[in-house]
């Protein structure tokens, strides 16, 4: 009788392992979504608001530099052909990720940024992660601080959020589990003592006080994802941009706070 | 290395006002007990000395130790006494040293 | 005060040492590459490296710490001592300590009547759940102490150090 029992169950975990009994993966309606720094403690969300303190600013104050700082073949700054970013680049990282047709597919805003410095500036692409970078990056995205985010959703960039969707619903790694079962099924539950929030991409390049200095939302996936014993896709892999571009489509409309301290 | 210093003071004050001064400034504080990719711990490097002065006197004064948080942030006090320059200086425990300083006007 | 902490401890490392040169080099060498925590009494003595014999009396003190912490890498700290900080009856230091960081300091700060008010904020980190004490020097020679609780979480998915 024992045994029988046994084999139902190891039938039944194969069974929802196999997500052959789906999790009800629905996503979350549009007016009750909420930014993540709503899941986040006073003292961190306080660390967030006040410029004197946010140490994300540092990061900001450094990408300033950076903009007026003449570099590569041409000798040029960013400023010298964007000139002053607060109305050249306002509005810009809302539009991040977007579909390059040069291309034939979206990039985002380090990418972009990237391919300006290579193709215009004519000086050395930045790697992922790199400190300047992500000033820079941090630069152009505070210019869009209070924005609602308005990537472009039509016929081109459709295929890739829909690629970013299926990445965000489908289970995956040792625990074969889904991005959705956490961040749309149960959000504002705890997860090891921390509130669980909906994942909303409002804040990024971010000051995660876990990592002690600025990240992007590429790090921040592939830490998720780490967690979830998956293997992490490699920065800059279309998977990311892809699903970049999905969780900045499903945060639509909501505000940029660049840049947001996390814990 | 001392990375940017962010200095807030405010621009004017009565004379015999408190006021509160804020400062952060971009270092890593390692506390030289993280293991890196290697196996081995990171060497220590931290800032471990703050000093604030009004006019060449020192106003505030803090050793900080590795449990001081990344890109330390120090608020504190001082009594506006005349116009002057406000200079904050952060020194690393290999003797380098970064000065921001403010300009404030007290009537 | 200082030089006092200094010589104290010169002399606990030089007892340590011919201890050590006693019981053998390789125990010596454990201990040293293992960092040892901070324990309630290492904390102790850190305190009385910098007080010395005097008496510590609890009160006047207030540190201000979120009660639960998301992230003990950086735990916003508010230290105010209730003084009114004329020039003949100020508070001249205020150090911080922790009793299970790999060591007990945390920030040691100097004031005088030019501070106008005894309140200092920062952000520390604290690497368990653990209390945090804070003892100023007023400038009449007499110490006071005051103390939190403070509960540390980890955020739920720590990178590896990978990255």
């Amino acid at each position: 009788m024992r045994v029988v029992a046994f084999i139902c169950l190891a039938v039944l975990a194969t069974m929802f392992g196999a997500g052959m009994i789906q999790v009800a993966a629905r996503e979350i309606p549009l007016n009750e979504r909420r930014p993540d720094s709503d899941f986040i403690g006073a003292d961190t969300r306080a660390m967030q608001d006040d410029d004197t303190a946010n140490p994300g600013m540092l990061a900001v104050l450094d990408g300033e530099a950076l903009w007026k700082q003449k570099a590569g073949a041409t000798g040029k700054s960013c400023a010298d052909c964007h000139g002053d970013a607060a109305v050249s680049m306002r509005g810009v990282a809302a539009r991040y990720p977007a579909f390059m047709p040069e291309l034939g597919r979206p990039v985002d805003l380090q990418q972009r940024i990237n391919i300006s410095r290579t193709a215009d500036q004519k000086s050395a692409a930045l790697p992922f992660e790199n400190k300047d970078l992500l000033a820079l990056t941090a630069y152009v995205a505070r210019q869009s601080r209070g924005m609602p985010i308005a990537v472009v959703d039509n016929a081109q960039s459709k295929p890739f959020i829909d690629a970013g969707r299926a990445i965000f619903e489908g289970r995956q790694g040792q625990l074969n589990i889904a991005c959705a079962q956490c961040h749309d099924d149960n959000w504002g539950k705890r997860l090891a003592g921390n509130p669980v929030p909906q994942a909303q991409p409002t804040g990024y390049p971010i000051y995660r006080l876990e990592w002690q200095e600025l990240g992007s939302l590429q790090r921040r996936l592939r830490d998720c994802m780490t967690a979830m014993r998956a293997e992490p896709y490699d920065y800059a892999a279309p998977e990311l941009v892809d699903l970049e571009f999905y969780l900045m489509w499903r945060a639509r409309g909501m505000k940029i706070d660049t840049p947001a301290v996390r814990p | 290395m001392i990375g940017r210093a962010l200095i807030h003071v405010p621009p004017t004050a009565k004379r015999g006002e408190v006021i509160e001064i804020k400062t952060m400034v971009a270092h890593v504080m390692e506390t030289g007990y993280r293991i890196g990719v290697t196996g081995k711990p990171i060497p220590r490097d931290i800032i471990d000395q703050f000093v604030c002065t009004y006019n060449g006197e020192v106003v505030f004064r803090a050793k900080l130790f590795p449990a001081i948080a990344a890109n330390p942030f120090i608020s504190f006090f001082t009594v506006a006494t005349e116009s002057g320059t406000i200079a904050l200086s952060w020194t690393d425990q290999h003797g380098a040293t970064r000065v921001q300083t403010a300009a404030i006007k007290v009537e | 005060m200082a030089e006092k902490i200094q010589k104290n401890r010169r002399s606990r490392r030089e007892v340590l040492k011919s201890a050590g040169a006693l019981a053998g080099g390789a125990a010596l060498m454990r201990i040293a590459l293992r960092p040892a925590a901070a324990t309630p009494a290492t904390m102790q003595e850190a305190v009385r490296d910098f007080v010395g014999e005097a008496p510590i009396k609890k009160g006047r003190v207030k540190i201000d710490v979120p009660p639960i912490v998301e992230n003990g890498n950086s735990v916003p700290c508010t230290v105010s001592v209730d003084s009114p900080m004329t020039a003949t009856d100020y508070v001249k230091a205020i150090h911080v300590f922790n009793e299970k960081n790999p060591q007990p300091h945390v920030i040691s700060v100097t004031l005088g009547p030019r501070a106008g008010r005894a309140n200092f904020s920062t952000r520390i980190r604290l690497a368990d759940s653990q209390a945090v004490t804070a003892i100023a020097e007023l400038s009449d020679g007499t110490f006071w102490s005051g103390d939190v609780d403070v509960i540390v979480t980890l955020a739920a998915c720590i990178e590896e150090t990978t990255h």
